[in-house]
């Protein structure tokens, strides 16, 4: 039964200022205070369709638990979150809710859609807070073994869905702590680390085994992990562990990083802490950032809490074509972040110690769109300039590590070395072998990895319950 | 659980130690390293597996004490636990059977040369090894290659033990006694290698090479530790960390191993720092 409308905006999130969270790593969105969330959450007209579920990769029950939330049964709205979502504090932070399920939602057709994605973290905070936790008692132990290699979104989505229907589960993870992307690549600002290590106690508890500093391709290969450790699923789910490159002069100087580099050192060594973490990393008083993406806008806003005076964001397109999330632009440009549209490094200049001194840049204009349907950039003949930095990094898209395809000739994969997987089970064409996330589909997001582990997790079930009695095919998942 | 075995010091500030490892020792093949971390501020360092006994399920690793992070490992005794270690990482060193090697070593880089002499005398090879060192303190495993290899010269710069003189030197000298080598190995700081590499070149000795960049994840993930091997960008973690010398950088290395010369300095400020005041105090 649909409700009166009671406000046409959202409520707003309460924010770090904006001058003072420049300088610091703590979390600039701060989130509802509880009377917040409620009003918020009575926006919602609870209409007879519900469009925002088919919304939502991981099919929420969007309806039920902001009604629970509406009428302050905050347990009854986190059981329902957690029913469907394992990583609520984590989705309710960086998903691109804009795209997915309040693009969708009906009062949004006139006016501004429920802040889902607040609410959202609202609730798994709230939960964290109190220390409620997801009772539920997994099913009774199949005694089926799954191996899942990389513990980012895909992999501890598709492991605590497993360990829900008994199956005995070991993560895999090649760096020292689990989380993946959620503990290397998004920083504190976005994603405080503790929150992301309350997720995966949370697995822990339901039964998942999280085997650290265990690469895969060289610890032990894929087929290993059947024939040595008798496992009889394995899910890959490795991520876009390959830094990008241009082929321009200078990226081997001191002060050129990939994203990844630039990210893991602060991210997940800690280095804005350095001396008291031992790893340093480059506080540049003049960064540039080349890059479009939210892997661009979290460099660059690093940048600044390093203590940047000017950090760039240097793009080849305009602001129409970024991929970034809105919300990250805005906060970027709020902190002092300075947007250089159509415009794209040339060369990188040094110093007489091998160290940046300088970028040079072309002037770019939109030509004809390409294959992503965006507009094509077209370098301006004569346009050139350079700017003063001392800092370069590179945020142009993350690609396939090759571990994985040296030591498993026999799984197919695309020339960029994306593995094959079905779309619906995450199948790929080697028996017992199922893959999901961005070693997939190439660089995408948290939600779309666990979206990924998520119906993978069903396929597998039935890979694992009902094998097909003439021999694997993967069309019988 | 990593426990340190065994610990013994081989020079000043070098540190051999034996730790548990199965599941890297039985993977384990010469060339390999592991990523180390001691503690939960520590960095992530990469070291050369110098030795494995698969049967007890333990690595060995030789530790040269130059700044914090391999300082403060240094310090660990035996029964301690090693926090973070993973491995093997990078290619494993391409042993032709049959071979007749010069296996080079300076200072700490007998510790990398040490596995592959190894390898090649597993596969029937005739190695002659050089190790060379500053003065004789700084010659190591010297007994452990005599028991493997065919031949050991050692050089010293001053002269306190074996020939006066460069790596290099050794190497000529052999050269001009007529002695062949299907391919050279040399491992050690990069005018070493460098000069290694002056001497092969023009007589097309194949040179191995073993490198030591900065390195981060260890995994290819970062691209921290990249160099320019024949003007392609390769990565040390998983495209090496053996290359073919005659086309390494060594320039470019050496440069972006001085990327965080200031950091460095101040943490090994704030170590020696903390290690007088705990003199003073115990």
């Amino acid at each position: 039964m649909a409700k009166k409308i009671t406000q046409k905006t959202k409520n707003a999130m309460p924010l770090q200022d904006a001058v003072a969270r420049a300088h610091n790593f703590e979390e600039v969105a701060l989130g509802y205070p509880v009377d917040l969330a409620v009003l918020e959450a009575q926006r919602c007209i609870q209409c007879k369709n519900y469009p925002c579920v088919a919304g939502c990769p991981v099919e929420i029950d969007i309806p039920k638990f902001i009604l629970q939330v509406a009428e302050r049964d905050f347990e009854g709205a986190f059981k329902t979150l957690m029913d469907r979502n394992v990583l609520p504090a984590i989705c309710g932070r960086v998903c691109p809710q804009e795209e997915q399920c309040e693009v969708k939602c009906t009062l949004g057709v006139k006016f501004e859609p429920v802040a889902i994605g607040r609410i959202e973290r609202f609730v798994a905070d709230y939960a964290s807070l109190v220390k409620f936790t997801d009772d539920t008692p997994p099913a009774p132990p199949t005694g089926h073994k799954v191996a899942v290699v990389g513990s980012g979104p895909a992999g501890l989505t598709v492991a605590a869905d497993l360990a829900k229907m008994g199956h005995g589960v070991t993560i895999f993870e090649a760096l020292h702590k689990a989380g993946g992307v959620l503990v290397y690549g998004i920083p504190e600002f976005r994603l405080p680390k503790a929150i992301v290590a309350g997720e995966i106690e949370g697995l822990k508890r339901i039964g998942v085994e999280i085997k650290v500093n265990h690469v895969i391709g060289q610890t032990f290969t894929v087929d290993e992990l059947f024939t040595e450790l008798g496992y009889e699923a394995v899910f890959i789910a490795t991520g876009a562990g390959l830094p990008t490159f241009p082929k321009i002069p200078g990226i081997n100087l001191i002060g050129v990083y990939s994203a990844n580099e630039y990210l893991t050192r602060s991210n997940l060594m800690k280095a804005y802490l350095f001396p008291v973490s031992d790893t340093p990393t480059i506080r540049g008083k003049n960064v540039a950032v080349i890059g479009g993406g939210n892997t661009a806008m979290d460099a660059v806003r690093t940048a600044l809490r390093l203590g940047a005076e000017n950090a760039y964001l240097v793009y080849r397109r305009t602001r129409k074509e970024m991929p970034a999330r809105l919300e990250e632009v805005e906060h970027a440009e709020e902190e002092g972040v300075k947007i250089m549209m159509l415009a794209a490094p040339t060369a990188i200049l040094a110093d007489e110690r091998s160290r940046v001194r300088a970028m040079r840049c072309i002037r770019m204009e939109l030509g004809e769109p390409d294959s992503s349907g965006r507009r094509s950039p077209v370098p301006q003949k004569g346009s050139e300039f350079d700017i003063d930095v001392d800092t370069v990094v590179f945020a142009i898209g993350q690609g396939a590590n090759p571990l994985i395809r040296n030591t498993t000739p026999d799984l197919p994969m695309n020339k960029w070395g994306n593995i094959l997987a079905d779309d619906a089970t995450g199948a790929t064409q080697k028996p017992g072998v199922f893959a999901g996330g961005d070693i997939v589909t190439g660089g995408a997001t948290v939600i779309s990895a666990m979206g990924a582990g998520r119906r993978a997790a069903r396929a597998i079930d039935r890979y694992l319950t009902n094998p097909s009695a003439d021999g694997y095919s993967p069309t019988d998942v | 659980m990593h426990r340190i075995l065994n610990k013994e010091v081989l020079a000043p500030d070098v540190v051999r130690f034996w730790i548990e490892g199965a599941h890297i020792a039985r993977k384990r093949k010469p060339g390999q390293f592991v990523i180390i971390r001691t503690s939960e501020e520590g960095e992530r360092i990469p070291l050369t597996i110098a030795d494995v006994d698969k049967q007890r399920g333990a690595i060995s690793i030789i530790v040269q004490g130059v700044g914090t992070s391999t300082k403060r490992l240094n310090e660990l005794n035996v029964g301690d636990a090693i926090l973070d270690l993973a491995g093997p990482l990078g290619r494993a060193t391409e042993i032709h059977p049959n071979a007749r090697v010069c296996c080079i070593g300076g200072g700490i880089g007998t510790a990398v040369v040490y596995p592959i002499a190894c390898g090649a005398k597993a596969l029937h090879g005739q190695v002659v090894a050089i190790v060379g060192g500053r003065t004789k303190d700084f010659i190591i495993l010297e007994k452990e290659l005599l028991a493997v290899v065919d031949r050991v010269i050692v050089t010293t710069d001053d002269g306190s033990a074996g020939t006066k003189g460069l790596v290099t030197d050794a190497l000529q000298a052999l050269l001009a006694e007529g002695q062949t080598f299907d391919e050279v190995v040399a491992v050690g700081p990069l005018p070493m290698m460098k000069a290694v590499v002056a001497v092969t070149r023009p007589l097309g000795i194949k040179t191995t090479v073993s490198l030591n960049p900065l390195m981060v994840d260890g995994t290819g993930m970062c691209g921290g530790c990249r160099v320019s091997v024949g003007g392609e960008q390769k990565f040390v973690c998983v495209d090496g960390p053996e290359f073919d010398g005659q086309l390494v950088d060594f320039d470019e290395l050496a440069a972006r191993l001085r990327a965080y010369g200031e950091q460095e300095a101040e943490s090994l400020r704030i170590y020696n720092q903390r290690v007088a005041c705990q003199a003073i105090t115990t």
